[in-house]
């Protein structure tokens, strides 16, 4: 997988229910974090969604943002990859001016990627392609000569290699606080 | 009422706060809220009805920090919730437990724009610990267990339900097992790690000049034992954060008083010296650590916070600990080598030089009232046992330094949020939950301004405070900062006051007024003697200035000293 620069990566696991994005996008927010991407979906266990995250910052403040994560109590566990070997695709949709011209060029292009032409027109071809963020930045550089008219990304889904799976919860502490004038901590 | 048959969803409200041991709400009704209203008058809970809900929210956090159980809010929707964000926002920055259940329109107008609704959630997210929309009666009782487990555990903090209204119109069943929360221990801190804390002994062992930095997690953890255990057995002397202060007593022998940007000079030249720090539930702001770059250069540094977030934030640290401050310590203590660290300590008394001697209980009475005679009086005639709650300024600042708490949950006052106005609230609840203390409330003329309607409310409820208003014509930090920042341009901070003793009068509060030293013990005697809530007006220099001070951006050792004339706070307490 190619390096992003200064990019860093996070899955995030959360409750699947109302205003877990919200409260995600708010403290990101209030740390001071651009998010560059963000895609959330159902995962492999009923109720839990996924977060990749994508924001451009230092590893070590990065790292304060995973400490404020798991503080949210919609939120299962937090991973920063980059710290660990892992896999990053982003999926594209652009459609490209194609004057007659220079279809076939357009079309070689996108097999050197190997790009699906999803849709074709007259005047254009929609192309999809998947892949990590520089092969899609690379992808999309070489189109925009052509024409660009149109353009969606998703944004990163990412998974950490090997076999390895979601961290089990943390141990579980009893409650300390009572709320009997004797649990007071005086 | 059996658990087998159902109930309202108002009624759940009272019967989930009842099984979480809570006996008294702060509040104020309205539409949204009233079906709880209503039902309230069926359980054995006091309801202490405020002048604004912002008061509520201050009474709560005065109540829990007093006693260190939750305090509990009541308010109804749209302007009743709003008005509760400072004071959430004030116990989220302070890590107060509190619990506050507001009203919302029915879940049938949710979205548009109904008479008095506001989506009050989305604007606490960011002052809360966590949330709650509820729009059934069968979410009720797990959301309010919820809530009181997320308030207490980890750091504490305010979580707020917001209830709409014909959820607590519609009935079910209680099942208060089946409602047992679980999601709050999701982020409690694993166990100790057996490699930082010989770490941390190594450092310990190893150092010559080491402090600890007491904060207010010591209050919170429970772990003022411990934290002078190790102190004592390590001779270790220990410099306290505006809230940990009455964490550890100060008058101990190994205490050195506040740090920070108006603890003594010899406090932080101690931290700026020292070649270990030990913060002990403290966070670093900015307001103990001056310019970041150039604070306590020679020191490594042990961080224990249960919060894994404050860590390695604004100091980086050479051994980082999230757990439980007293868990910790218990682990630690059975290690740490009995040291002698009198040359250290002596050194220390040397930077304090000439303070001894310009001890403000040496100081003549030259016929002015300073602020700083009212507080070292205040804490003398009641023999330093009374519980203070402070507002925000001048008068926070040299109640901190002149009155010397060695009383665990002592001193209970805005650190993090800095709230004006949030003294006399504060101490109603503080009062409410700890009735045989001594509760006083000291006040600038600004801040007892902003809730002084409150003082009804401890009329209505016949709780008795004492209040001593430091009056000094100004927003007198403000106006120290206007004067030495910004060339004396006074801009927007004399401020009038209403005659204070005849306020007092209208709202049938004893009132008092003193403009020298001499009249003070008089007064203080007979506001202690009233039977209800008393009022006495100080009216002191009016361009004094809080020395010593840190200027914001600087080095923590880069002090602006107080004047010869002003007094120290340099000798021996006692």
């Amino acid at each position: 997988m190619s390096q992003i620069h200064a990019h860093q990566v996070l899955v995030v696991y959360t409750d699947d229910e109302p205003g877990v994005l919200t409260r995600v996008a708010s403290l990101i927010r209030r740390r001071g974090f651009n998010i560059h991407s963000l895609t959330v979906g159902p995962t492999e266990r009923a109720g839990v969604s996924r977060m990749t995250i994508v924001v451009d910052s230092e590893p070590a403040r990065v790292r304060q943002a995973v400490e404020h994560l798991r503080k949210l109590v919609n939120v299962l566990e937090v991973e920063q990859l980059g710290e660990v070997p892992s896999v990053l695709r982003d999926l594209v949709l652009v459609r490209v001016a194609t004057a007659p011209e220079v279809r076939a060029e357009v079309l070689q292009l996108a097999q050197v990627f190997r790009a699906a032409v999803v849709d074709i027109a007259d005047d254009s071809l929609v192309i999809e392609c998947t892949g990590s963020l520089a092969k899609i930045d690379a992808l999309v550089d070489s189109m925009r000569p052509y024409g660009i008219l149109e353009m969606g990304r998703t944004g990163a889904v990412a998974m950490a290699r090997g076999s390895r799976a979601l961290k089990p919860a943390r141990r579980a502490v009893p409650l300390r606080t009572g709320t009997s004038p004797e649990a007071m901590s005086v | 009422m059996s658990e087998a048959s159902t109930c309202t969803g108002a009624q759940l409200i009272w019967e989930s706060l009842l099984r979480e041991g809570v006996d008294t709400v702060f509040g104020y009704p309205g539409g949204a809220i009233l079906p709880a209203y209503d039902a309230m008058v069926s359980y054995p809970i006091r309801h202490i009805l405020v002048r604004h809900e912002q008061s509520a929210c201050h009474m709560a956090d005065g109540y829990a920090r007093a006693s260190g159980r939750v305090g509990v809010v009541v308010a109804t929707s749209g302007p009743g919730a709003t008005n509760l964000v400072t004071g959430l926002a004030t116990a989220m920055l302070d890590s107060t437990p509190l619990v506050a259940i507001t009203g919302q329109v029915g879940s049938a107008l949710l979205g548009t724009d109904a008479f008095q609704e506001v989506d009050i959630t989305g604007i606490t997210i960011p002052v809360t610990k966590h949330n709650y929309l509820v729009t059934r009666a069968e979410d009720i009782v797990p959301a309010i267990r919820e809530a009181f487990a997320v308030a207490r555990s980890g750091r504490p903090g305010p979580v707020l339900v917001d209830i709409t209204k014909d959820a607590q119109q519609s009935r079910s069943a209680l099942d208060w097992e089946a409602a047992a929360p679980k999601r709050h221990q999701r982020h409690l801190p694993a166990a100790l790690d057996p490699e930082a804390l010989a770490q941390a002994l190594d450092l310990i062992r190893s150092a010559k000049r080491p402090i600890i930095l007491a904060g207010h997690g010591i209050q919170l953890a429970g772990a003022r034992a411990e934290v002078l255990s190790l102190a004592e057995r390590a001779d270790i002397p220990f410099a306290l954060t505006l809230l940990g202060l009455g964490a550890v007593p100060a008058t101990h022998p190994l205490s050195l008083g506040m740090m920070g940007m108006h603890g003594e000079a010899w406090v932080n030249r101690a931290i700026q010296e020292a070649d270990l720090l030990l913060a002990l539930g403290m966070r670093f702001d900015d307001r103990v650590t001056g310019k970041l770059k150039e604070y306590a250069p020679h020191a490594k540094k042990i961080h224990i916070d249960i919060d894994a977030s404050e860590l390695n934030k604004n100091v980086p640290v050479d051994v980082a600990i999230a757990a439980d401050l007293g868990d910790t310590l218990r682990a630690l203590l059975p290690q740490v080598p009995v040291a002698d660290r009198s040359a250290w300590l002596d050194t220390i008394r040397e930077w304090r030089g000439d303070s001894a001697v310009r001890d403000i209980k040496n100081m003549p009475d030259d016929g002015h009232l300073y602020a700083a005679h009212v507080m070292h009086d205040l804490w003398r005639l009641t023999k330093g046992e009374a519980v203070v709650v402070t507002d925000v300024g001048q008068h926070q600042m040299w109640e901190a330094q002149y009155y010397k708490h060695d009383g665990a949950r002592s001193l209970i006052t805005s650190g993090g949020a800095g709230t004006m106005g949030f003294a006399l609230p504060a101490a109603i609840g503080a009062k409410v939950a700890r009735p045989e203390a001594e509760v006083w409330v000291v006040a600038g003329d600004g801040g007892f301004q902003m809730t002084f309607a409150e003082l009804m409310t401890a009329v209505q409820e016949q709780v008795k405070v004492n209040i001593a208003i430091i009056n000094n014509g100004y927003l007198g930090m403000v106006r120290q900062w206007q004067a030495m920042f910004y060339e004396g341009r006074y801009a927007a901070t004399p401020i009038l006051s209403p005659d204070f003793v005849k306020l007092a009068e209208a709202f049938g509060v004893h009132g008092q007024r003193v403009e020298c030293r001499g009249d003070l013990a008089s007064a203080v005697a007979q506001a202690r003697a009233e039977e209800g809530t008393a009022l006495i007006e100080f009216k002191v220099e009016q361009e004094d200035s809080v020395y010593p001070m840190v200027p914001a951006g600087a080095a923590l050792h880069e002090m602006i000293r107080r004047p010869n004339a002003l007094a120290e706070t340099g000798s021996d307490p006692h």
